[in-house]
């Protein structure tokens, strides 16, 4: 499974493996809203430590939960992502609006 | 300026043949023995393209073609075609912008990135026929550039 949903209290952890496009994008989309809807989630985690590549349907998909976590006051974060994928991170500016963190344990520290 | 060796391919416009399109294209352009971080770049155009292909040249509609074809010239250029022939872009100028984006749930950065990681990009494209984007790049000075 490319995708792994893991709730812990108020926080959806989202760890996602192998390539980030549209493919995985649009599964991510709807399984990642069908739990935000269902329980009650402030803050999201979206773990890319098994990620090794993003285009910008990847983008969009994280983009998108960012809007609806934004509009809940909740807090997201993005963790591990290696060099490639953090490059087009980079490029596209979401690391301005996502803090982003080598790992899970990072953002339980902060 | 001499082609020295190409390939053309054609699948269905499935999400599952965006990574086949990407693989392919990163594979045959090994031959020009580039950087990693190119060949990641190359894998990165051609998925916008083909993703802007099936995503809105035919609107997900999964029984529809989609061709790509790469060519290396003597020069160390790599040029890149992706054709769909869906519904075509009506306003390219307006479709190029950075962040523009037909759809709100999309970054709109497809042609940023091509545009971005290509020395030249150019759309073809006609409402109701479709859409060409020939993407070209050469090695030879970025790779110079690079070990500068």
């Amino acid at each position: 499974m490319d995708l792994d949903l893991k709730l812990v209290r108020n926080t959806l952890v989202v760890k996602v493996q192998g390539e980030l496009d549209m493919l995985i994008a649009d599964k991510m989309r709807y399984e990642v809203d069908k739990k935000l809807e269902e329980n009650n989630i402030k803050n999201l985690i979206i773990n890319l430590e098994k990620v090794n590549f993003i285009d910008s349907s990847g983008l969009g998909v994280i983009i998108g939960r960012y809007k609806k976590i934004s509009a809940v006051n909740g807090r997201m974060y993005i963790v591990g992502a290696r060099p490639p994928v953090e490059k087009i991170l980079h490029f596209s500016g979401i690391n301005k609006l996502i803090p982003m963190y080598s790992s899970e344990q990072d953002i339980i520290n902060i | 300026m001499n082609v020295k060796n190409y390939v053309r391919f054609e699948f269905q416009s499935l999400p599952e043949n965006v990574a086949f399109a990407r693989a392919c294209v990163a594979a045959f352009a090994a031959q020009l023995d580039c950087t990693l971080d190119a060949i990641e770049e190359i894998k990165l155009v051609v998925s916008e393209a083909v993703s802007n292909s099936i995503i809105h040249g035919y609107g997900n509609r999964p029984n529809e073609k989609v061709v790509v074809a790469a060519s290396i010239f003597d020069d160390r250029t790599l040029e890149i075609i992706v054709e769909d022939y869906g519904s075509g872009i009506k306003d390219v100028e307006k479709a190029i912008q950075p962040t523009f984006s037909s759809d709100p749930a999309r970054m709109g950065l497809g042609f940023t990135f091509m545009k971005s990681f290509m020395d030249e990009m150019e759309i073809l494209s006609k409402p109701g026929e479709g859409t060409s984007v020939r993407l070209k790049r050469s090695f030879f000075a970025k790779d110079k550039e690079a070990y500068a």
